[in-house]
């Protein structure tokens, strides 16, 4: 039942934003299939501190992929190779014996790296920060069937909401551009009658801060949606543009 | 100006070389169904002041489209980050011309200015120039394609041209925001084939020239 | 002990209980527009209660400071909440009102939580409903357009409000952007990627915190007029939990250490639907949501025999025949069957499986089966309600849950105690407020399912908004504090000796190993059954750990800089004595009441036995000094307006 490999670690290294990194190569025995794939770094990391050695840094916390923290580019895909996970839901049960892994941080000038694998998303907070909500105070809001909401609508917004923040569309895509994070939230908002209201103020304000933080130009090539973990549609890509080129002709 | 701002002029005009082209493929395939019919329209559209207007028009699209290809291009390379990935691989389900739409391009474009060379130099410029027509348009391209390196220069050409269309056609209808779930299927089906369509009438002349100088 | 020196008060508002918030509210003293602006809060946590709390004051116009430990306050483990969120709406037209929530609550609870703390929670339910969809919260949705509900455990209403399986995500989103709205007016600061390590008091109030900058190692100092704990449970403690890896105690802690009293840290519920164990390198627990319940059916083979063929990989769930399965939660409580609470179903699977008819390779699982009402319903509306579920079961175990039974297991899931808190919110330390899981306050001995978000986000978007100004509408006089006072000098210089004598030790063994020690004796002794013997062995043992921690202990690199061992270090260092209080509190409660567990009490039928003449209070634990053991305090639960009973789902 409980069957382990052997594997070749290559692990990007890296003190901090302005130094210079590099791979380094190690080697992990007796990983267990049943193990995901950050339960396979702890043990790497174990290993490294037996040794008196530093650990590899890297992003991660609820562990059951919806934190949106951990990252990870493993062998050419944001959270590794298998489909619609993030990286802790990964597991070794995808890798052979004797397999040479390469793991990266996102790359992207929009996520400058901290240490190692660690990169700073904070520009998606930025991002957020400059419209992605309903103006609404606690308090006095009417009730809450009072507007009714087609389902078909409310579901849509919810696979739009479906969002973790992990950042892997700007890492898979490459032009860097953070159209689908973006979208995601512009199109929640905008199909719920709460947040039609601003919708045209919100979709002016998060591109423009989107592009300020020098995030690329989406160029539709759908890698986005093939690496995101909870398959966020390029459809809101669409829905963006609709709404951002209409609030601009309205000006 | 925004990035939506920069890729929205990008799909108009590249919608509207689009348009362009398939006009252009309508008449040209004259030019191997009747050769008359081909010259006449070469005449209609000579060097009246619409067809210069048009011609002028034109050139400003390819213009705006070739800036602000490179000014995305060199903002996305920016984007990216200084340090690049050592493994990447091709998502499933991503075409490898989207992501290549720059080099195809620049291939396009280098041979417009090839194919300007080829014919518009020694007809419609000559025309405005007021200069005297060695031969008739059908003849040009009779000429041309009697070097069999040219059509199938003329063949790669086009299949490059056709991986542009067929990315840029659905990509133009996003970007302006006519898409959905349910249509991206469809749009992308649609753009194949129509830019296909486009390509292949193209296609068939240095084809039609290939074939008839083999057999000769 | 001198338990009858210092009073406990929980200033709980006089007049009948449905009337006693609306009658505090009225009484309260408030602070005006102009002096809130002058008046500093430090909220730490981001989570459902801290982010609600901080976007609340910051739109009031207080100054907020706002912490937490992740690079964004949308990573909070709220986030991670699966099933839904519970409010007496009464849409379904089934019978519920907010009396009826607040009896399920209580009840659910075992009778050990503050009956006004409870009403006004149940009171406030429906406006976070309210106030989460005019902030675009996509709750499901009936064709019609109105809200959908789904039913949860220990209630026989559908009161759960719900988005997919991840309605935490939503709540928290939705309170984020309340947040990150505050964040651009200004009105509130973000810290993130920081850790508190200490509280500052000044002349007996709590007036900053000490923060540790997790990227650049730096120690940090903030001031304000009142401080706010949102920081969550200690349920890692027991390292393997359903929390995130980051979720820690240390918060809670430090205001404990400051004498903030720490109430019934041996309550901590056990979930009963987690993804069983797999082997040693394994880092957490995954929850699969109590909204399975709803469909899903539990059972264990009837005959010994087969339970062996399951154990040893001869036989699959699915060979086994309809009439040799032991449907055990329907046999032993008929009424509520697979939707009995949190705690009866945990110790039910227990039972079975300490019987010998677990049903994987450990013999520590029992199936939750979908064949029944994939038959009855078809699979695209089993797939439509739990899809998401079903396809991280498999992503996980690498088995169809919908070919084969899920296999499931209790874990360490939330704790229902923490820091002491009076109806205000507020703490035994003056200015200091403790809001969320952090606080013990509202779900006695057992949380019912659906019950956390409801809270969490109660005491952010409406209790706290309001209990705080009581204590604020005093300090409008206060100055801003400078962080060069030495109190907050010698807090500094409190955490830099800590950090230093933790990166001095430079022992043999890394953090977790000794952290994973810690939890299997937590789980052994201070788990779902406790015996007055295993407690006693279980002390010691902790002690043992402690010992070994200090002075065994290995951290690589370098204290001022990002170091995450040191991190992970400074939060078992807390972890330990938490353990030790949890063990400690097990021990003097000598009943079994929801999630504690007693085993030499309880019925012939094998379930939990109160002894309410001698437990009915809150056992408010005070801190004494580093050698001394920590005092006993009671605060007792006056029941005026509900008839105590035995809890009975049958």
């Amino acid at each position: 039942m409980d069957k382990t490999i052997n594997v070749t670690l290559k692990v990007w290294r890296q003190r901090g934003p302005k130094a210079k990194g590099a791979f380094e190569t190690y080697k992990l025995n007796g990983v267990s299939t049943d193990s995901s794939f950050l339960e396979m770094m702890d043990q790497l990391n174990e290993q490294l501190i037996s040794e008196r050695k530093e650990p590899v840094v890297f992003d991660h916390d609820c562990r059951e992929g919806i934190c949106g923290m951990c990252s990870l580019y493993i062998n050419g895909h944001p959270h590794g190779p298998d489909e619609d996970i993030t990286t802790c839901q990964l597991h070794m049960r995808k890798f052979k014996d004797g397999d040479t892994i390469t793991i990266e941080p996102w790359r992207s000038h929009g996520f400058p790296v901290i240490r190692d694998l660690m990169v700073d998303r904070s520009a998606f907070d930025k991002i957020i920060q400059a419209g992605g909500y309903v103006s609404v105070n606690t308090g006095g809001a009417p009730d809450a069937n009072a507007i009714p909401i087609s389902k078909e609508k409310a579901d849509l917004a919810m696979d739009a909401a479906s969002c973790i923040g992990c950042g892997a569309c700007v890492a898979a895509c490459k032009n860097g551009s953070a159209m689908l994070f973006v979208s995601a939230k512009v199109s929640q908002l905008a199909l719920l009658p709460q947040g039609k209201v601003e919708a045209a103020r919100r979709a002016k304000a998060m591109v423009a801060k989107m592009d300020e933080l020098g995030f690329g130009n989406c160029t539709n090539t759908g890698a986005c949606e093939a690496e995101c973990p909870k398959n966020v549609s390029i459809s809101n890509i669409a829905r963006l543009n609709r709404e951002f080129l209409c609030a601009k002709l309205k000006d | 100006m925004s990035s939506i701002g920069k890729k929205t002029i990008q799909s108009i005009t590249g919608g509207a070389l689009i348009l362009f082209l398939t006009f252009h493929a309508l008449m040209n395939i004259f030019v191997i169904i009747s050769p008359e019919a081909y010259d006449a329209i070469c005449e209609f559209l000579g060097a009246n002041w619409y067809a210069l207007v048009g011609t002028v028009g034109l050139a400003a699209l390819v213009v705006l489209h070739f800036i602000f290809a490179i000014v995305l291009t060199v903002q996305n390379y920016i984007a990216r980050g200084s340090e690049r990935y050592a493994v990447s691989a091709r998502p499933k389900g991503v075409e490898w011309s989207s992501r290549n739409m720059f080099v195809l391009g620049l291939v396009v474009i280098g041979f417009v200015v090839l194919h300007l060379l080829n014919f518009w130099y020694k007809m419609q410029l000559q025309e405005i120039l007021g200069n005297e027509l060695e031969m008739s348009g059908a003849e040009f391209v009779q000429d041309l394609f009697s070097h069999p390196v040219y059509c199938i220069l003329y063949m790669i050409w086009l299949v490059a041209l056709w991986f542009h269309l067929q990315h840029g056609m659905w990509s133009a209808f996003h970007t302006l925001g006519w898409n959905n779930n349910k249509w991206i299927p469809r749009l992308k089906c649609i753009s194949n084939i129509y830019t296909g369509i486009v390509c292949a009438l193209f296609f068939c002349i240095p084809l039609y020239y290939l074939i008839i100088n083999l057999i000769a | 002990m001198s338990n009858e020196t210092i009073k406990i008060d929980s200033k709980i508002p006089q007049g009948p209980l449905a009337e006693k918030w609306t009658n505090y509210k009225a009484h309260q003293k408030l602070v005006n527009p102009s002096n809130k602006r002058r008046l500093d809060i430090i909220v730490v946590g981001t989570g459902l209660a801290g982010a609600s709390a901080a976007a609340s004051l910051g739109e009031m116009g207080f100054n907020v400071l706002n912490f937490c430990i992740q690079d964004s306050p949308r990573r909070a483990h709220s986030i991670a909440a699966q099933g839904g969120i519970n409010a007496a709406k009464n849409y379904q037209n089934d019978g519920d009102s907010v009396y009826r929530l607040y009896y399920d609550t209580i009840k659910g609870g075992d009778y050990r939580a503050r009956e006004a703390n409870v009403y006004r929670l149940a009171e406030v339910s429906n406006n976070i409903i309210d106030q989460c969809v005019a902030q675009g919260v996509p709750f499901a949705r009936e064709y019609g357009g109105t809200l959908a509900n789904r039913s949860f455990g220990g209630a026989q209403v559908s009161r759960t409000f719900y988005a997919k399986g991840q309605t935490g995500q939503q709540l928290l989103l939705g309170a984020y952007s309340a947040l990150s709205r505050q964040v651009k007016a200004g009105s509130v600061k973000l810290y993130t990627r920081r850790e508190m390590l200490d509280l500052v008091i000044i002349d007996g109030k709590a007036r900053g915190i000490i923060v540790r900058n997790l990227v650049t190692g730096k120690i940090e100092r903030y001031a304000a007029h009142a401080v706010v704990l949102g920081t969550g449970g200690y349920g890692n403690t027991f390292f393997l939990s359903t929390n995130a890896m980051g979720s820690n105690g240390s918060a809670a802690w430090q205001a404990y250490k400051h004498g903030a009293y720490f109430a019934n840290p041996c309550y901590a519920q056990i979930h009963p639907t987690c993804i069983p164990v797999h082997g040693t390198n394994q880092s957490k627990l995954t929850l699969m949501s109590e909204s399975l319940r709803n469909d899903g059916r539990i059972w264990v083979p009837k005959k010994l025999e087969d339970a062996k063929a399951l154990q040893a990989g001869k036989l699959q769930g699915r060979d086994i025949p309809e009439e040799d399965r032991d449907y055990y939660l329907e046999r032993r409580y008929p009424a509520f069957g697979n939707l009995v609470p949190r705690d009866v179903a945990s110790r039910a699977a227990k039972e079975r499986c300490d019987a010998g008819y677990g049903v994987n390779n450990t013999g520590l699982a029992v199936f939750l089966d979908f064949s029944e009402p994939i038959a009855r319903l078809g699979k695209s509306v089993v797939e439509a309600r739990y899809g998401n579920l079903f396809q991280m079961y498999e992503k996980i175990t690498d088995v169809n849950p919908y070919e084969n039974p899920m296999m499931i297991f209790p874990a360490i899931h939330y704790t229902m105690g923490g820091i002491w808190v009076d109806y205000e919110l507020q703490t035994s330390i003056t200015g200091l407020f403790c809001i969320g899981e952090a606080n013990f306050s509202d779900h006695g001995a057992n949380r019912l399912g659906a019950s956390a978000l409801m809270q969490g986000l109660a005491d952010g978007y409406f209790v706290l908004p309001y209990t705080i100004q009581n204590y604020l509408a005093d300090e409008i006089r206060t100055p801003r504090f400078s962080t060069d006072r030495p109190e907050f000098e010698e807090a500094e210089k409190k955490v830099n000796a800590r950090i230093e004598k933790l990166m001095s030790i430079q022992g043999k063994r890394s953090v977790d190993s000794i952290h994973k020690e810690l939890g299997l004796i937590m789980w052994d002794f201070v788990g779902m059954g406790r015996t007055a013997e295993g407690l006693k062995k279980g002390i010691e043992e902790i002690q043992r750990i402690k010992k070994e921690f200090w002075s065994n202990v290995f951290i690589p690199g370098d204290g001022k800089d990002m170091n995450t061992e040191l991190e992970k270090a400074l939060r078992l260092a807390d972890f330990i004595e938490i353990g030790d209080l949890m063990a400690r509190d097990a021990l003097h409660r000598e009943e079994s009441c929801g999630g504690h567990f007693r085993e030499e009490h309880q019925t012939p039928e094998g379930e939990a036995l109160r002894h309410d003449d001698k437990y009915m209070y809150v056992g408010c634990w005070k801190y004494t000094g580093e050698d001394s053991e920590p005092e006993l305090l009671k605060e007792p639960l006056n029941y005026e307006f509900t008839e105590v009973k035995t809890r009975n789902y049958k």
